[in-house]
């Protein structure tokens, strides 16, 4: 038995315990809005309606459906539902060790299952809200107002996704590991993902800020890995016609080594911390 | 060659305590400038070692504070021991604290999968066995009901019969299980004594020597996180009433 490696150990382990993962996703995504009256439909509405509040505050402020966007709606739609993936997941992925105390304290369970399984749920929940942009993109082509042309490119929102999810996971079970030591990490990550928003063109265009292309400004601004994130999937939702000209390889490049490396941080931090959690929470 | 069970080889387990509990870091870092962050050093066992054969039935005695639990909770897996290892063999089923993978916003019903998913059941597994855990529960038609309803007992009853379910190899029991009213309690030792019948390993912590006596056919005793006596359950219950005497 122990002559086995442990690669092997790792994943027969996982294979016994998948099933409770598909569980415990299952829960999360179900109880999320158990004993509300619209129940799924507010993963639609939620999106739907802040998007209605942020496109009439910010469209008088940085201009409606300027030359820069197509369509300022959905720009901002867009933006908004993968920064949201991003720090709902996150958040919920940096608590899970500590909701699941009593549970962790009494029955062996391989605990990266608690954090794997706040960002997985999530990231069901987001997969379902990407609907309303589907809806709302068919209602502006359908009023002829600031249509958006598509292609069969589109397809391509799946790569910032598939590196968001992984982004959102690395940076989830580090700040996990540290919420079990310091839950000063939770005050403080709050006030982070604000500050994130605002660095994030999610609501704004980078071209409004009036930097020069090269500026250190701007090179600033692209360290953030929201940023590459979010043009990319802009690139091909509203801009599939001509989505070699809007896709920006650099930024691929960039998300994915970024996401690397939180993977990489995150797990180790996590399997070398895991035996102490017991003793903190 | 004897089959072992259980084999707990030179487990000692270290304990940080410090006076009050340093969770923010702006605590941690005034203790780390201003040298206050020792800690008390606390050995809850100290280089225990001993080994269960298939079919033991071994109580653990052993005033508050002895390493009871702690020993259990390495055996169980939950604990890592900070020195030494722990070979179980089988399927263990800790009957330590039932129901505490519950969700109170589920039913009964959708807790069942739940906690039978923390236990490491798979779901065909719980499908086959879903019926008669609802029939030896006894909550008929309150199963769908949302499990924050349940009273005490209900819950105790319904954790019971998941983790029974599944016929394990080692047996780990805290106290006597006191669940339910008088006629479940007998059911429910009745199972536990059935599963004793089938050769099960069995661990069980207790104050009391006569139900050790009954039930047990091996004992140990812990005083201080240290193993001080091993053997057959009448003689090692003997030891133990002295050293209650004693004190």
């Amino acid at each position: 038995m122990s002559s086995k490696l442990s690669v092997f150990r790792h994943r027969d382990n996982f294979m016994k315990y998948r099933y409770l993962l598909g569980e415990l996703v299952r829960k999360n995504v179900k109880l999320q809005y158990r004993n509300s009256v619209l129940g799924m439909f507010w993963t639609f509405l939620q999106p739907l309606m802040t998007m209605i509040v942020l496109s009439i505050v910010f469209s008088n402020l940085f201009g409606r459906n300027s030359a820069e966007v197509v369509n300022y709606p959905v720009y901002l739609l867009a933006g908004r539902l993968l920064h949201d993936f991003f720090t709902q997941s996150t958040k919920r992925g940096m608590r899970a060790i500590r909701t699941n105390a009593s549970i962790i304290k009494k029955v062996y369970v391989p605990k990266y299952i608690y954090p794997l399984s706040q960002v997985l749920s999530t990231f069901v929940t987001f997969l379902i809200s990407l609907v309303v942009l589907v809806v709302v993109i068919l209602f502006f082509n359908i009023i002829n107002k600031n249509p958006i042309a598509i292609s069969w490119q589109i397809v391509f929102f799946v790569v910032p996704v598939i590196i968001l999810f992984f982004m959102a996971l690395g940076v989830g079970m580090i700040l996990c590991t540290l919420d079990v030591f310091f839950k000063d990490v939770e005050n403080l990550y709050d006030v982070f993902t604000l500050l994130l928003f605002y660095l994030t063109p999610i609501v704004y265009t980078v071209d409004r800020l009036g930097f020069e292309a090269g500026s250190w400004q701007e090179k600033l601004l692209r360290l953030n890995p929201m940023y590459g994130i979010i043009d990319m999937f802009r690139a091909a939702v509203l801009h599939s016609t001509e989505f070699a000209a809007y896709f920006n390889f650099d930024m691929l490049w960039y998300t994915i080594g970024f996401t690397v490396v939180m993977l990489i941080i995150g797990f180790i931090s996590f399997y070398k911390c895991q035996d102490k959690f017991i003793l903190h929470i | 060659m004897k089959q072992y069970a259980i084999e707990v080889d030179h487990v000692s387990m270290l304990f940080h305590l410090n006076r009050e509990r340093v969770d923010n870091a702006k605590e941690y870092v005034i203790r780390f400038l201003t040298r206050k962050l020792h800690y008390t050093k606390f050995w809850a066992l100290k280089d225990v070692s001993f080994k269960v054969e298939k079919g033991d039935r071994v109580g653990v005695l052993g005033f508050n504070g002895a390493g009871k639990s702690t020993l259990l909770k390495t055996i169980a897996g939950v604990l890592k021991p900070t020195m030494g290892t722990v070979k179980v063999s089988g399927v263990i089923a800790p009957m330590l604290e039932l129901g505490a993978g519950f969700d109170p916003n589920y039913s009964g019903a959708e807790n069942i999968y739940l906690y039978g998913a923390t236990m490491g059941f798979s779901r065909r597994f719980i499908d086959e066995k879903y019926d008669e855990i609802v029939e030896f529960s006894e909550l008929g038609e309150f199963i769908d009901a949302p499990l924050k309803s349940y009273s005490s007992g209900m819950k105790s009853r319904l954790g019971f019969s998941i983790a029974t379910a599944v016929k394990p190899d080692v047996l780990i029991l805290d106290e006597v299980l006191s669940v339910g009213d008088a006629a479940f309690k007998d059911k429910s030792e009745q199972r536990i004594l059935d599963m004793m019948a089938d050769g099960v390993t069995v661990l069980f912590v207790s104050h009391s020597t006569e139900r050790v006596k009954k039930i047990c056919n091996k004992a140990i005793i812990l005083t201080k996180g240290q193993l001080v006596a091993q053997g057959e359950a009448n003689e090692i219950c003997e030891i133990y009433t002295e050293m209650v005497n004693k004190k």
